[in-house]
């Protein structure tokens, strides 16, 4: 019973990320008709804001210890991070510490810029061109996007830890009597990724700005025959959904150690959920999300994998092709959404 | 007056004859060395290095690319000389190889074995490289041991730690400094049953290729040796990152240790994911949980961080040994590029200095002279001690160290410390060895 408590929360905290991704691919397929691949290196890149902030914290100026030698010999250049030296170590190394959660603020901006530039500069001119027009560009973007960041930060993975007070494991189980030890962050995560999916549902459900849009989504050219610039509010939408992955790729720095290819592993996963979920379904991304995630940690148990080898490798597509044989629109699909 | 008939059959005929008249003193009085493939003719020879330079591993690639160009600054003569002064062998003087300037080219694997043989054969067909080293992957070093073999090109391979190199897949062209699966289980069985006693239950989480498989094997056997019991061998697909869904079973498997058959960024995640699980504050079976990596890299465990404090693994060289070899090599490379070496770097360092010694030694760059010459081969001072290339698998047989991720590391490159050298003699096996049956080690090819 533990064992499968224990993998369902594995598959709703898998799920998380997966059911943000898809909801950003979602957001800007339902808005701009895009079918934007460049949407993992949109989570890579947030996370390599948790990266950048953590080094702009531990920028450190040199000191030369004569009494320490480096591995050539020569005296050791100590070094002491500005931070510390600033605001003492003791709240320095409090602020170094927090590194992850305070680069949700560095993230959300540089995220919405990011999501901006690449709509302004890119992805418009390819809005009436054919899906695979779209998939070639911003497949292309993608790949030039993870070289760059490989250029600068390297192809190893790179340590970015969750602050001290976070890290560690919780019994979850203890209120029911039950010992189902899970780690902090995880469980962070995944609240974090409720709070944001909920906040996303209520600024379109709630604001007159989420109206307009979800009337653009509905039937754009009526929308812009009332005068209202759809446009713009369609290119803000693609800089959120930007700022949704990006957001997600920072939370997930510390469960795994960001690399530039991690976009990429996310990316053929999230496509899957958007269509098993139904294309422009926002409520079918999430709830993909969650289904594909939980599924995929039940195929990787043992009794599982003893019964059908390899099961664990395939679940996903297994599934998707099993619900799209019986409901070719997905979960939660619309009618008329690319099937013209 | 005599009459003479010209035919077309009759001048085609006289013309072959011709033709292999003026052939055959060339043919008689070339060199031996003329039938191989790649012949260096002018006054330099090309070497090619095939490194990740893109993908995965391309942080290794590069840093094995930096030991290359050392050594080709070396065996030219420049720079301090580096091992070439501590090496037992003093065939190499510093003017190239055999006189020839050493020039090289590179090719870019991308962790990939169509991508490395593709690269290989255009550096052997287009550049002439007369040899091939390199690779960060087991599968990659065995695609291109296959294909050296069959232009006639020697190859020494660079990281790769899979049995079946010099197992099952064996080539007479091939030639492996690095340790293996084998040598990893040998030696750190005994510091296992030192640390963690013989009444265990160990897990394994295992990557799902050939490297994985053989590791898996050798550990297991080693351990089981002790007296360990082995209470699942789960593989994981080699694309997994994150691999909680994989941890989350060991918690109610009943074992005590939990065996990481894992390398880049498998490995670091997979031990970032244990880690966060709890794993190492967990008490089964009344004793303390242990996580066991049997396959280290200092450049990867940075990715892991502090989760790799106080786990134990093994390694082929680590830049913090004493021996004059080792300093040698730190001091050059640390010199010229301003941080120590990994061990990636040190085996393809070797490689192309043993490489070069032994055409020295043969006196011919013919892949058959240098094959011959490397066979039984035993040196010393390049690192690892007193060190044979065995004829029989064309595997060095060398010590090999169990590290532990350090507790309290003065440096970003001070994240592992040497526990125990182990001695040659425990690592070594037998050539017919069951984990290394079914190869054939075949005969050399010069090619052309």
């Amino acid at each position: 019973m533990d064992a499968i408590l224990l993998q369902i929360l594995n598959g709703l905290d898998k799920g998380s990320a997966y059911a943000l991704i898809a909801l950003g691919l979602t957001l800007i397929f339902g808005t701009l008709g895009v079918v934007n691949f460049a949407h993992g290196a949109l989570f890579m890149i947030g996370a390599f804001c948790a990266v950048t902030l953590q080094r702009l914290l531990n920028l450190s100026y040199e000191v030369v210890d004569e009494t320490q030698t480096d591995f050539l010999g020569n005296p050791l250049k100590v070094k002491t991070p500005y931070v510390e030296a600033w605001f003492g170590p003791e709240f320095g190394g409090a602020i170094i510490d927090w590194a992850v959660p305070l680069a949700i603020l560095f993230a959300i901006p540089i995220m919405i810029g990011v999501g901006y530039v690449m709509e302004r500069g890119l992805i418009k001119h390819f809005y009436k061109r054919p899906h695979a027009d779209q998939i070639l560009v911003t497949f292309g973007l993608a790949i030039v996007l993870q070289e760059v960041v490989k250029y600068f930060y390297g192809a190893n993975p790179i340590q970015t830890p969750a602050p001290d007070a976070l890290n560690g494991v919780v019994n979850l189980g203890a209120a029911i009597g039950m010992d189902i030890v899970y780690p902090v962050w995880r469980v962070v995560y995944f609240f974090f990724a409720v709070v944001i999916i909920g906040g996303i549902f209520s600024f379109l459900q709630f604001t007159t700005f989420g109206m307009v849009v979800r009337a653009g989504m509905a039937d754009r050219e009526t929308v812009g025959l009332l005068g209202i610039n759809i446009d713009r509010r369609f290119t803000i939408m693609f800089g959120i959904a930007a700022a949704v992955a990006g957001l997600a790729g920072v939370m997930y720095t510390p469960i795994n150690s960001p690399n530039y290819h991690m976009g990429m592993d996310f990316l053929v996963l999230s496509f899957v959920v958007v269509v098993v979920g139904g294309m422009g379904s926002l409520p079918g991304a999430v709830l993909a999300g969650f289904l594909l995630g939980i599924l995929e940690s039940f195929a990787s148990m043992n009794e599982i994998k003893s019964l059908i080898p390899g099961i664990d490798q395939i679940i996903i597509y297994l599934v998707a092709i099993i619900i799209l044989l019986t409901r070719p629109r997905g979960l939660m699909g619309r009618k008329g959404v690319m099937e013209d | 007056m005599s009459k003479f008939d010209v035919s077309r059959r009759g001048v085609l005929r006289t013309g072959a004859m011709a033709g292999a008249g003026v052939a055959l003193p060339t043919i008689f009085t070339a060199s031996s060395a003329a039938a191989f493939t790649n012949e260096p003719t002018g006054s330099s020879v090309t070497l090619g290095f095939n490194v990740p330079q893109t993908g995965p591993y391309a942080d290794e690639g590069a840093d094995e690319l930096r030991a290359y160009e050392l050594a080709v600054e070396h065996l030219n003569g420049g720079g301090d000389g580096g091992m070439m002064n501590t090496f037992s062998s003093k065939a190499l003087q510093g003017n190239g190889i055999l006189g020839k300037k050493v020039e090289y080219v590179t090719g870019d694997t991308q962790t990939k074995s169509d991508a490395a043989r593709a690269s290989a054969k255009s550096m052997i067909e287009k550049d002439g490289a007369v040899m091939i080293t390199g690779g960060s992957s087991s599968g990659v070093a065995i695609a291109v041991q296959g294909l050296c073999q069959e232009a006639g090109v020697i190859f020494m391979a660079g990281l790769t730690h899979s049995n079946d190199t010099t197992g099952k897949d064996k080539k007479a062209n091939g030639f492996r400094h690095f340790f293996n699966g084998y040598m990893s289980a040998a030696a750190l069985a005994p510091v296992l049953k030192n640390l963690y006693g013989t009444d265990r239950v160990a897990y394994h989480l295992t990557a799902d290729y050939t490297w994985g498989w053989t590791q898996e094997e050798s550990i297991a056997a080693a351990t089981e040796a002790l007296g360990w019991q082995t209470v699942n061998k789960v593989r994981t697909p080699l694309a997994a990152t994150d691999f909680s869904s994989y941890i989350a079973p060991v918690l109610n498997s009943g074992a005590d240790v939990l065996v990481l058959n894992h390398y880049g960024g498998n490995m670091v995640n997979s031990l970032t994911n244990a880690v966060q699980f709890g794993l190492r504050d967990k008490v089964v079976n009344g004793k303390n949980f242990e996580i066991v990596v049997p396959l280290y890299s200092r450049l990867m465990a940075k990715g892991a961080g502090e989760n790799v404090k106080g786990i134990h693994g093994s390694t082929n060289w680590h830049w913090t040994l004493q021996d004059e070899g080792s300093k040698a090599f730190v001091k050059s490379f640390g010199t010229k590029y301003g941080f120590p070496p990994s061990q990636a770097a040190h085996t393809c360092y070797v490689q192309t200095l043993l490489y070069a010694d032994a055409v020295e030694r043969a006196g011919s760059f013919n892949p058959c002279a240098v094959v011959e010459a490397l066979e039984g081969y035993e040196f010393d001072g390049l690192g690892n001690g007193p060190t044979l290339y065995r004829a029989e698998d064309h595997q060095c047989f060398k010590d090999v160290l169990v590290v532990r991720g350090k507790e309290n590391p003065t440096s970003e490159f001070d994240l592992l410390e040497v526990v125990e050298v182990t001695p040659r003699a425990q690592v070594e096996y037998a050539p017919d060895h069951p984990m290394f049956a079914g190869g054939n080690l075949g005969a050399c090819n010069p090619g052309a």
